[in-house]
């Protein structure tokens, strides 16, 4: 376990044993906080291609990445008033139930146990993911039933170990998990032949693939899918403010795409839009704002800063990006996909 | 005061402040429990009992993902004893021989035991499991085109895997031996150890040695030089001199020190988790993220940690105690 993790453990366990009772349980606080601070603690991944992943100047991109900057530009009027903070896949909930961060936006799959137990609510869906099997095309394999006895490469710290050794057991075939603390550690010993299969959220496998295989074309990703992932940022509970935050500035970019709202068009229609719902939606009739302790832009700078949910897609994961993955199940649901906000109203 | 009543006061002393800091402890759990409950965390170890729910590449006994997690925890404490055990045994011999290296009278063992000692005491044990592991994952062959030294024997980036003794049940003696083989694309049968098993061992056990070396060669010099030339007069080979005169002297400064670097091997090898080894850490690791019981995994590994700590030290200090000089405390 790594220091850092232990210190998120660690500071859960001070808070908790000799901290007074429930500070975290006034509706409100959170958004006072950040508006205190100036900026919004952002928990993301130690970098994932196309979900949360620096750059060389330390810039933070991505569809998690993104909807923070959403929520800072929404919250606090400016989006780059984000502090991201890397966190490995056991340290993330603690982070967030110590109170480090304000939410978690790390490409975390909603699940009952979670939802339910560790004391978060999980705000929207932003990405329908399943867990996949990347092999090495000289295999020849074609489905993941194929795998009997093999090895393969796992991180720890998900939801994918289970799943693993769920799909084994309703097979009956018998695999061996190799279980790596490091996302880096996992996929290098993957790559140097240690394993016969990677398995993570195929969104993973596509960037492993495509950033960090010498040659892409010498690996597959097998079409099963083995699970539902459906990934979205969570908060604490106790702050039902703040959760409403969350969800509804998601929902205010999925909205916008519905509505032909775009990063380009959104001034001239802000100006001269007669439609009553995009007029909603950027505060030039009512303002939903203060129903949400925002103002009634709120929305208008949300998707100014980051662009409708369509065209975060296509910038970070879709056809824009290295990892060009298909809209799929991502696609709005007016289009085949699951993708659906209840209206800003 | 008198005497028996200043005792009586101490004693009094004591047993409030013991009685005091088990309040505390008590204060600060409750306190815990009402905090984690009170923001919606469901606390206890009540998981213990549910089904794990994920597999274990490697065990020592028969493990699947069925089982519940307590099993699972002892599959982890079962694989850090596992390899540390054997890391203990190799470590004390390598460092035995490579701390007698040091004070060799000849000069390419005395210089490549100091670069032994030099490097590997002074790069971080982090590194040189990356290094072994990522030496051995890179360089042996694929597992569908394993390497057969031996008969029966393969090694390959799946392990190394061994023809092994089977029991037909009810039977006292093995009655056949169980030959691995090579189906499919990987090894299967047989004893196996995988590539991260060898990794931590060769790791954890280099990297000790250069401590002990140190530890046996300060030993040895603190002997006087007497001792030895004493034994020169009588005649005894330099073998002799140091086997039956100067090492049942030295033992006395080796034994409590060496005790420390015992400690630091089994405590290291929590850094197993780093190249997938599956131990205590790793399936920590796994439970805590799979239940979300952050405070209570973390307990259970610091105990088990602690008592293979004491157990470790309480052994070593019943051995200090019989190689200890009769008469001095």
């Amino acid at each position: 376990m790594t220091l850092h993790s232990l210190k998120a453990a660690g500071l859960l366990a001070a808070t908790v044993a000799l901290g007074a009772h429930a500070p975290a349980a006034l509706a409100g606080k959170t958004l006072d906080a950040i508006k205190a601070r100036g900026s919004i603690q952002c928990g993301v991944s130690t970098g994932v291609a196309g979900f949360s992943a620096p750059d060389a100047q330390g810039n933070w991109s991505g569809l998690d990445a993104d909807t923070c900057h959403a929520l800072a530009a929404a919250v606090l009027g400016d989006a780059k008033k984000v502090n991201f903070v890397p966190l490995n896949a056991q340290q993330r909930f603690a982070a967030l139930q110590s109170g480090e961060v304000d939410l978690l936006a790390r490409n975390t799959t909603w699940t009952l146990t979670r939802d339910a137990s560790l004391g978060f609510h999980f705000t929207a869906i932003t990405y329908f993911d399943g867990q996949g099997f990347l092999v090495p095309k000289k295999l020849k394999l074609t489905s993941a039933k194929q795998l009997k006895n093999a090895d393969i490469c796992v991180q720890s710290g998900t939801t994918n170990e289970k799943n693993l050794a769920d799909f084994a057991r309703a097979n009956n075939i018998k695999i061996k998990p190799v279980v790596f603390e490091g996302f880096e550690a996992s996929f290098k010993a993957f790559f140097a032949g240690r394993c016969q299969a990677y398995t993570t959220d195929v969104s993973g496998l596509a960037g492993l693939r495509n950033k960090e295989a010498k040659n892409p074309d010498d690996y597959v990703i097998l079409p099963d899918l083995i699970s539902k992932e459906p990934l979205g940022p969570l908060v604490r509970r106790g702050d039902d403010e703040w959760f409403a935050d969350v969800k509804w500035v998601i929902y205010a970019l999925i909205e916008a795409e519905e509505n032909g709202i775009t990063q380009a068009n959104i001034d001239e229609l802000k100006a001269n839009s007669k439609d009553p719902v995009v007029q909603r939606i950027l505060g030039t009739s009512e303002d939903t704002g203060k129903l949400l302790g925002l103002d009634k832009d709120w929305a208008y700078r949300a998707i100014k800063a980051a662009g409708n949910y369509g065209e975060i897609f296509n910038r970070n994961v879709g056809p824009n990006s290295v990892l060009k993955l298909p809209r799929g199940a991502n696609n709005l649901w007016s289009k085949g996909g699951l993708v659906y906000a209840p209206p800003v109203r | 005061m008198n005497r028996r009543s200043r005792r009586i006061v101490g004693v009094l002393v004591q047993a409030a402040l013991l009685l005091a800091l088990v309040a505390l402890i008590a204060w600060a759990g409750d306190n815990a429990l009402a905090q984690l409950r009170a923001r919606g965390i469901q606390a206890g170890f009540d998981f213990l009992l549910q089904p794990a729910g994920f597999e274990i590449g490697e065990s020592a006994f028969a493990y699947d993902s069925s089982q519940p997690f307590w099993r699972a925890f002892a599959v982890g404490v079962g694989n850090t004893v596992r390899v540390a055990l054997p890391a203990l045994v190799l470590a004390t011999l390598l460092g035995l021989l490579i701390g007698i290296g040091r004070l060799s009278t000849h000069l390419l063992l005395r210089g490549l035991s100091t670069a032994y000692v030099e490097t590997l005491r002074n790069v971080p044990l982090l590194v040189q499991l990356f290094m072994w592991y990522f030496a051995l994952s890179e360089l042996l062959p694929a597992a569908d085109a394993a390497l057969q030294p031996l008969p029966g024997v393969y090694v390959s980036k799946s392990g190394l895997s061994l023809p092994w003794p089977v029991w037909a049940e009810g039977a006292w003696w093995p009655t056949s031996l169980e030959w691995p083989e090579v189906g499919g694309f990987n090894v299967s049968g047989g004893a196996a150890v995988t590539p991260e098993f060898l990794a931590v061992l060769l790791a954890l056990a280099t990297y000790t040695a250069a401590f002990i070396a140190e530890t046996v060669r300060a030993g040895i010099q603190s002997v006087s030089a007497g001792q030895r030339q004493a034994a020169q007069s009588l005649g005894l080979t330099g073998a002799q001199q140091l086997r039956l005169v100067v090492l049942p002297q030295a033992l006395r400064v080796i034994v409590p020190n060496t005790t420390n670097q015992y400690l630091n091997l089994v405590k290291n090898s929590s850094l197993a988790v780093a190249i997938g080894y599956p131990d205590l850490v790793s399936v920590t690791n796994t439970a805590l993220n799979q239940t979300g019981r952050a405070f209570e995994c973390i307990a259970v590994m610091m105990s088990v940690y602690l008592l293979l700590s004491l157990l470790t030290s309480a052994l070593m200090n019943r051995y200090n105690a019989r190689v200890a000089l009769r008469g001095w405390s």
